[in-house]
């Protein structure tokens, strides 16, 4: 009846410690800036989750290219790719020990010069067009590129009517 | 004035609402009862396995290659497992059935350490000839494998011919022996 994966799972939301430590970098008062720090230890000396592996995320995980450039092609692809484990985030979302292996597998790909585009076909390859938020221009795919065209088209037909009317009115 | 057109009973369309209704209720109950299949199997299935170099993750087991792979004739066993994963735990009695009747496996330890794998392998037996360590999960997303544990049977070219995901339980044997069988 109910279906659980086979799996090992273990699915948490990317907490919000990172975009919290850029906005403590923002925030001139020093006791705001306390409270947050007392909010990041919080966070960040929590006990691990039981069924968690033991190791350091990997060295690209959470830490951004040094190129802007590079770093912001990494964000855009990483914002569009499944996380494998927690379904319905993406790997730049998911604080899952996988999808950080995702996302330092993306920047060093990137770093090292790969298209992101590439790197995205690489993936699929392996997963499918599942591992994609952004869907491929494929046969399964043609009627949904087409479809806003041809309701384009119907409603330029429909209003084409319209306004001949009134012209004779 | 004439007479006022005959009047109309509210007709099918007063049905309308309630059988949209109905039609959501059985999406509802389809969605529960036969929830779609959330195992995403490797697109790799077919293909040979990608180039990888592993470290041992044990000290009395070498790591593991690709190269390994083509060298024997014989199809074997690829094992996707960690030390902090629970169904890998359940897992290891069928491994180790498996590995009495002769089956060859080897092992990817995904992001572990070795002294948890030491501990894993003394507590629950060690099935494997080979066991490679992969701390960055990079084997595992080269081949298209999406958690642990999972096997796949590798052919005697190196080629990738089952995936088999989750935990293998005791009623999964004779399809993991069939699909070695199939891979000769």
């Amino acid at each position: 009846m109910f279906s659980a994966s086979r799996h090992s799972r273990s699915c948490r939301a990317k907490s919000r410690h990172q975009a919290r430590r850029q906005v403590s970098r923002l925030r001139s008062t020093r006791t705001v800036g306390v409270l947050l720090l007392t909010f990041l230890a919080a966070f960040t000396l929590a006990p691990p989750a039981a069924a968690q592996d033991m190791l350091p995320p990997a060295p690209y995980a959470y830490k951004q290219l040094a190129d802007p450039a590079q770093e912001a092609k990494a964000q855009a692809l990483m914002e569009t790719l499944r996380c494998l484990k927690c379904q319905s985030q993406s790997i730049a979302d998911s604080d899952a020990p996988m999808a950080g292996d995702m996302r330092h597998q993306v920047r060093t790909r990137i770093a090292a010069g790969e298209d992101p585009e590439a790197i995205r076909q690489w993936l699929i390859e392996r997963y499918g067009d599942y591992v994609s938020y952004t869907p491929q221009v494929k046969p399964i795919t043609w009627p949904l590129f087409a479809a806003p065209l041809l309701f384009l088209a119907l409603a330029a037909f429909l209003l084409r009517g319209r306004f001949r009317r009134r012209k004779a009115a | 004035m004439s007479d006022p057109a005959p009047k109309k009973g509210p007709g099918l369309a007063v049905w309308l609402p309630l059988g949209l209704f109905v039609g959501f209720l059985a999406l509802v109950v389809v969605g529960l009862y036969w929830p779609a299949d959330r195992e995403v199997s490797s697109a790799f299935i077919g293909k040979p396995l990608p180039a990888f170099d592993l470290p041992p993750a044990s000290d009395d087991r070498p790591g593991l290659a690709t190269a390994q792979f083509k060298e024997g004739g014989k199809p074997r066993l690829l094992n996707v497992f960690a030390s902090w994963c629970f169904p890998c735990k359940v897992e290891a009695p069928q491994l180790a059935a498996l590995a009495q009747q002769g089956v060859e496996i080897d092992g990817v330890a995904i992001r572990d350490r070795k002294e948890d794998v030491a501990g894993f392998l003394k507590q629950y037996g060690n099935p494997f000839k080979r066991i490679g360590k992969d701390d960055l999960s990079q084997v595992q997303l080269a081949i298209g494998s999406s958690g642990v544990p999972e096997t796949f049977v590798i052919d005697g070219k190196g080629i990738i011919r089952y995936q088999h995901i989750g935990d293998i339980r005791q009623e999964d044997i004779p399809l993991i022996l069939r699909k070695l069988a199939e891979a000769q």
